[in-house]
């Protein structure tokens, strides 16, 4: 087959299998626009910012496993897309992202439009590309598609100037179905001695904890995390990334752990003497003060990337392979080894571990006369039957889903973790509702984070997602808030969100139902009418108390045992 | 400690500026890097010399081979024994009999080669591993040195171990 190199771009999405590609045209693009217009294999997003179109595809790799396409400019569109490939690479999202880049002749001349692409993403990708000759076109793409999915996943950018689109230079095209990079071997034989050491480990625990992260959710490994902790029936806590790989509830399940973790679970990772972690990384939101970081315990780490075991805390028993295949491993080790855990000890750390839950660390005033946004989140869950996609914008209604929307399933709770990126709630739960059509969709999001991304509203309307938006309106910035009450003796500089829109209107104005709820009371009811306008886009503006703080909370470089906790009268 | 890693990269555009921009955006330490071509035209060979505590260096290691473009990667310091080479050129002030002479001497001693002769100046090449290098401007008169330019550290493990594909 002889094609040029816009319909070699939109024939590869084709043979890849990609389904939906979220983009913003701009004039490095117009040839493979024009290819888009051509066919209908492909269904491209028109999103209202290059930002959005990152990270609607990133929720739509979350929700679905599947990698992120986007399609963006070259110059502002890419610049504008940066702080979504960032926001993937720190969560190691699988995106593929291309961006137009100027006629190959004018790069290096300050061109109309040109900036550097492949040097400024270089820092936040997994890997970039510049092809330089349309005969490598696919091939390129293949290799994004390849790196970005495989080994610890991430952001691939391919930068593609103008010239290689042309439309008028035909080339012969084959789909290339399989590649190999004689540099990036991303399978990894699992060490069998480390197995058996792992195993030793973990049957002489007397106070084990498994800490689970996100790489237990890339890795599809919830079914092996369930079996392997019932198992040994091993406390297991789960980081914000790791949420819903392992169920909640859960008898075995104490919560999440780190800065916003429960008492339990934090207690029980300072004082363990056998820690096992799988997927996670050791990252300061939840380590807290690495001096102080499970002072007592013997680490074993199962990570695909070896950079990362040892890298924050030194691991014991290091065991690098895929988190799934190494769970399946362990758990077959221990039916074999015909060891059984130590019953005596294990009870008497349940013991503890239970005494530390009846702290009821995560209890708030249920008296108020003002809307609490655990209140929210707990009608919220209790609406939608915990069967809902929750995506989140980052800040205090962030910290309160996790604690309070129960997770029990993977690929679930969808937030930026990592790089902490207000704006990503909505775009994000655009492009989970396009991977799960039939599926409940919520965006939890405060007055602040909404505003960074509120373009997406139009998008939202042309695509027809019937997402909820729950936007919990404390008419502040209240993470910032909470941390200058803390730490700032309550000097609230430039915290407070004034001149706010009339969200109901704006949501009208995009052609959505705007709601608003000022009493508990009538939190529940409208929660109910608005999931069951099921095609429709709901805004819900929940105004909330004010000042409500998320406790538990380690300030940042405490040790775990140095909660702050909240006092109620 | 110091440590030589030397790596095998796909002859790539931008490869080495990923190795650059993961030393800064990490923070690491180079103290010199030098790449060139190898006899396979498609890979080039970088050496690098860094240094840390032994946390950083598995750290490098591993952050470098985790680079895509990165086929192989060998940490010459810890691989035991090697040969390290370095090489410098340096041109003195040598204005005076005396100087000449003294020039000369402490050439002949740290097995250096006078590669250029005016009435003013001489130019020395040294080849050595970096601390010989560091010992002959040591011995040169600090006023007299007019310019030194050093390649950077390159390395090879002894016997069998090698770094190839
Ligand atoms: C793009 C970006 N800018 C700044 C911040 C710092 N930040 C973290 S939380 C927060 C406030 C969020 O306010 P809001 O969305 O109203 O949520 P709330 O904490 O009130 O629930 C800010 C400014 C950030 N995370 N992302
Ligand atoms: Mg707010």
């Amino acid at each position: 087959m002889e094609l040029s190199g816009d319909d070699i771009f939109t024939q590869f999405l084709k043979d890849e299998g990609v389904e939906y590609i979220f983009g913003y045209p701009g004039g490095a693009v117009l040839h493979i626009y024009d290819a888009l217009f051509r066919q209908d294999a492909v269904k491209h997003i028109l999103v209202r910012h290059e930002q959005g179109a990152t990270h609607a595809a990133d929720g739509y790799a979350r929700s679905t496993g599947k990698p992120g396409v986007v399609l963006v400019t070259s110059g502002p569109g890419a610049t504008n897309a940066v702080t979504g490939i960032a926001t993937a690479y720190l969560d190691s999202i699988p995106l593929v992202v291309i961006t137009g880049q100027v006629t190959s002749a004018f790069i290096g001349s300050d061109a109309f439009q040109e900036v550097d692409s492949v040097g400024i993403t270089r820092p936040c990708v997994k890997h970039n590309f510049l092809v330089k000759d349309v005969k490598d076109l696919a091939v390129t793409l293949k290799k994004a598609f390849y790196v970005a999915t495989t080994g610890r996943p991430g952001p691939v950018v391919v930068d593609i100037p103008k010239d290689i689109t042309d439309p008028n230079i035909k080339i012969p095209y084959e789909y290339p179905a399989s590649i190999e990079l004689r540099s990036y071997k991303p399978v990894v034989e699992v060490q069998a001695p480390q197995i058996e050491t792992a195993v030793d480990a973990l049957l002489s625990a007397k106070r084990p904890m498994i800490y689970s992260g996100g790489g237990s959710v890339l890795s599809n490994a919830s079914n092996e995390l369930r079996t392997f902790t019932r198992q040994l029936g091993y406390p297991i806590t789960q980081t914000l990334m790791g949420l819903g790989a392992y169920p909640d509830p859960d008898p075995l399940n104490v919560g999440m752990l780190g800065m916003h973790g429960t008492y339990e679970a934090n207690m029980a990772m300072h004082d363990c003497d056998v820690l096992f972690a799988v997927g996670a990384r050791f990252d300061d939101r939840v380590t807290g003060d690495l001096e102080q970081f499970c002072p007592n315990a013997k680490v074993i780490h199962i990570d695909i990337d070896p950079a990362s075991i040892s890298k924050n805390v030194h691991v014991d028993i290091p065991i690098i392979g895929d988190v799934k295949q190494v769970l399946v491993e362990l758990s077959n080790a221990i039916t074999a080894s015909k060891r059984e855990p130590d019953a005596k000890a294990l009870k008497s750390w349940w013991k503890q571990i239970k005494e530390w839950s009846s702290k009821d660390c995560l209890r708030y005033d249920r008296n108020s006369a003002l809307i609490k946004p655990q209140f929210v989140l707990e009608k919220l869950y209790e609406v939608t039957g915990g069967d809902a996609f929750v995506t989140s914008d980052v800040g205090q209604h962030q910290m309160f889903t996790a604690q309070f929307y129960k997770f029990d399933e993977p690929r679930r709770w969808i937030n930026s973790g990592g790089l902490g990126t207000m704006g990503f709630g909505l775009p994000a739960a655009i492009g989970t509702q396009l991977g799960n059509p039939d599926a409940t969709v919520a965006c939890v999001t405060g007055e602040a984070s909404i505003q960074m991304c509120i373009q997406e509203l139009a998008t939202a309307f042309q695509y027809s997602t019937p997402i909820k938006v729950i936007n919990l309106n404390n008419r502040y910035m209240g993470m910032v808030r909470q941390w200058q009450e803390f730490f700032y003796e309550s000097r609230y500089s430039q915290s407070y969100v004034e001149a706010l829109p009339d969200f109901v209107k704006l949501a009208e104005a995009y052609g959505h139902v705007g709601m608003q709820i000022e009493k508990p009371e009538d939190v529940e009811g409208a929660l109910k009418e608005a999931f069951a306008m099921k095609d429709r886009l709901v805004f819900m503006d929940f105004i909330t108390d004010q000042k409500e703080n998320v406790y538990p909370m380690i300030a940042a470089g405490k040790g775990h045992h140095e909660m702050h906790e909240r006092e109620l009268a | 400690m110091q440590h030589i890693i030397s790596l095998l990269m796909e002859n790539e555009s931008g490869a080495l500026s990923r190795v650059a921009g993961l030393f800064s955006a990490r923070g690491y330490n180079i103290e010199s890097l030098t790449v060139a071509p190898t006899e396979d035209e498609t890979l080039s060979r970088m050496t690098i010399v860094t240094s840390g505590s032994n946390e950083i260096i598995e750290q490098i290691n591993k952050q470098l081979d985790k680079l895509i473009d990165v086929v192989k990667l060998i940490d010459i310091t810890a691989n035991g024994e090697h040969i390290e080479r370095e090489l410098m050129l340096i041109k003195v002030q040598a204005d005076t009999s005396e100087k000449r002479e003294e020039v000369k001497r402490q050439a002949d001693i740290f097995k250096g080669r006078i590669l250029d002769v005016t009435d003013t100046t001489y130019i020395i090449e040294l080849t050595g591993e970096g601390s010989k290098l560091d010992g002959f401007i040591k011995a040169m008169d600090t006023k007299d040195i007019l310019e030194t330019v050093r390649s950077g550290a390159t390395g090879i493990t002894r016997g069998e171990t090698c770094l190839k594909l």
